[in-house]
């Protein structure tokens, strides 16, 4: 019923396509890369407005109507994640114009960032579960070749993992869509959610919403799924690196919220605990992994796993006020990651290593920088008043509501073993003086590196000081996140929205 | 024929599957396109064996004559098929690409040169 739908995903094709007529033009790229990336942003941010103020939106493509046609939806939750899209397409855009090199660029690193862009856009957006398989692999596709993209001997054999991995997992959803096809005999996730109530065989319905969770479980680096992500992440130039783990595995963790609130909701008690004891799980060993790191990249790609558990321990609880609680977290936790990744770009820029044992005295050298990773590094730890603590504290009422004691006193653990991991980042790279092996930088040429790069300090501020306000206006984003969650629960809202009065 | 097939997508399920687990890159692709065969072979067998008509609907009336054959598994197959190939197509060439950076076809040497 309205175009508004449209743009995101429109807009990175455009600018995509526009890039390939402009090949060689080193200016051209740079320009329309940020414009389309503005571009995602407005449109998103004017989707969420409409959402928020009009309720769900809907487009039929073409006009077929709902169960017939292919259907796109903008309800709070999605519109929220198109946002934060937006907003991470644009702050990595900005740090690539300083920090890829010019060979990454010639072979397309920036149409491929948009069409990474809309492939995410598109898996938010779509109601047809097979639609979302297409989203899916347009989305990996665009990150198989970024993350290759460059060619370097680590980051092929990074890729070769990736692929893998994320290739099963695309088998395994492709065909829980066509046994879903065969039982209920739709597509649309909205008709899927009417008509999988009348399915008598409530055992075969389990055994393919776990098929449902295996597959969206290894893109959302689930436990015991998540091997390929720590083995690849630290690959590809920093860009790469904080894109992938501020959206990938995000709509990994965003696909398991959406069909195991919209269609798998016979048997919660079966289905959603074994969610909340994985959940546990991955926070644990997440957490226990990257202590163990001693790579600055390798030790935040661990961070990425564990706070994934903390997404999904607002889907196992399965109230208003866990979902509100995931979509907080979501929030926080894709502004924290993203800076946390940059900043350990910076740092490799400044020494040439991503090794904590090699590097020291940042604090010493570049006050800023130090103050810019403490921001969301105490955020990632829950430290109050930054955004981490209202979203865990939210998380946290809602097990204590539940009475789910050993997933609240799990989520409690895993938050100090954060904040020592966090600490032990901040110990190596920032506090303790530069060990003497490593190439002694003069402070001024640090300073100027810096200084020359303002682009690559300019989206850490923005993302450092967005972590602050979410902590500040924590109460407002709150009621928005509970909106959203109450949209999630109470699904009658979104099936009204697709299928119209008839149902 | 639906007991059939439905062995068959069975077979390459679970040849796909021990392909993946070899040693060898090249076994590693085979078995992921085995497992992309079984997944289409799946869809395909969703929409049900039945010698029927095309679904059109002749000039004149809102539903075409029953029985009509199911045309969305094969909608759906042909845009995986398409997909598929794509994925494949670069897979190929990554494995390429590593067999120039380690020289060997073993998969265990990925997991060696890593640090």
């Amino acid at each position: 019923m309205t175009n508004l739908l449209i743009f995101p995903l429109i807009i990175p094709l455009i600018t995509a396509a526009l890039m390939l007529v402009f090949w060689r033009w080193r200016f051209a790229q740079h320009l329309l890369s940020i414009i389309g990336a503005l571009g995602i942003l407005a449109s998103a941010i004017i989707l969420l407005f409409t959402v928020y103020h009009h309720g769900i939106q809907v487009l039929q493509i073409g006009t077929w109507p709902a169960p017939f046609g292919l259907t796109m939806v903008a309800d709070l939750f999605s519109s929220i994640m198109l946002v934060m899209t937006g907003l991470m397409g644009l702050a990595v855009i900005i740090y690539s114009l300083a920090s890829i090199d010019p060979q990454r660029r010639k072979y397309g690193y920036y149409p491929l960032i948009n069409i990474l862009l809309m492939g995410v856009s598109g898996a938010f957006l779509t109601g047809d579960i097979f639609n979302l398989y297409v989203w899916f692999e347009v989305m990996l596709i665009a990150s198989f070749v970024l993350l290759a993209l460059g060619g370097e001997q680590k980051q092929i054999l990074g890729a070769i993992k990736y692929v893998t991995l994320n290739l099963l997992s695309s088998a395994l959803f492709l065909a829980g869509v066509g046994l879903l096809y065969a039982t209920i005999g739709t597509l649309n996730m909205a008709d899927l959610a009417v008509k999988i109530q009348m399915v008598e065989q409530i055992h075969f319905i389990n055994a393919l919403s776990m098929l449902f969770l295996v597959a969206f479980g290894i893109k959302a680096a689930m436990f015991p799924l998540f091997f390929w992500l720590p083995a690849s992440y630290h690959t590809p130039p920093v860009p790469v690196s904080a894109i992938f783990a501020a959206l990938l595995t995000k709509v990994g963790v965003y696909a398991l919220i959406r069909v195991f609130t919209l269609i798998f909701i016979q048997e919660t008690t079966f289905t959603h605990t074994i969610i909340l004891i994985l959940a546990g799980f991955t926070m644990v060993t997440g957490v226990l992994g990257a202590v163990a790191q001693i790579d600055f990249r390798r030790l935040l790609s661990f961070h990425i796993i564990s706070q994934i558990g903390y997404l999904l321990m607002g889907l196992g609880l399965m109230t208003v006020q866990g979902l509100a609680g995931s979509v907080i977290f979501m929030i926080h936790v894709i502004l924290s990651k993203s800076a946390l990744f940059l900043i350990s770009g910076i740092s490799n820029r400044l020494y040439g290593t991503f090794d904590l044992k090699k590097l020291g005295g940042l604090y010493q050298s570049f006050p800023i920088l130090a103050l810019l990773f403490m921001v969301p590094a105490l955020s990632l730890a829950g430290i109050p008043p930054l955004s981490g603590f209202f979203a865990k504290f939210a998380l946290i009422t809602a097990g204590l509501a539940l009475e789910q004691y050993y997933i609240v006193g799990t989520a409690l653990t895993v938050s100090i073993l954060t904040l020592y991991s966090m600490m032990k980042i901040w110990n190596e790279a920032f506090w303790k003086p530069l060990p003497k092996p490593t190439i002694q930088l003069n402070q001024d040429e640090g300073l100027s590196i810096l200084r020359r790069n303002s682009l690559l300090i300019a989206p850490i501020a923005i993302l450092a000081l967005l972590i602050v306000i979410l902590g500040i206006f924590a109460e407002p984003i709150y009621t928005l996140a509970l909106e959203a969650a109450k949209q999630l629960f109470d699904t009658s809202g979104y099936i009204q929205a697709v299928l119209g009065d008839s149902s | 024929m639906e007991i059939i097939l439905a062995i068959l997508v069975g077979i390459l399920y679970a040849a796909g599957l021990y392909m993946v687990m070899r040693r060898s890159i090249i076994k590693l692709i085979i078995g992921l396109v085995l497992l992309g065969h079984a997944a289409n072979l799946l869809i395909f067998l969703s929409g049900g064996l039945i010698r029927a008509i095309p679904p059109i609907v002749p000039e004149g009336e809102i539903v075409p004559p029953i029985p009509v054959a199911d045309p969305l598994p094969q909608a759906m197959i042909l845009t995986a098929i398409v997909i598929g190939f794509g994925v494949v197509a670069f897979t190929v060439v990554l494995i390429h690409r590593t067999y120039q950076t380690i020289g060997s076809d073993d998969i265990d040497l990925v997991g060696e040169t890593e640090q």
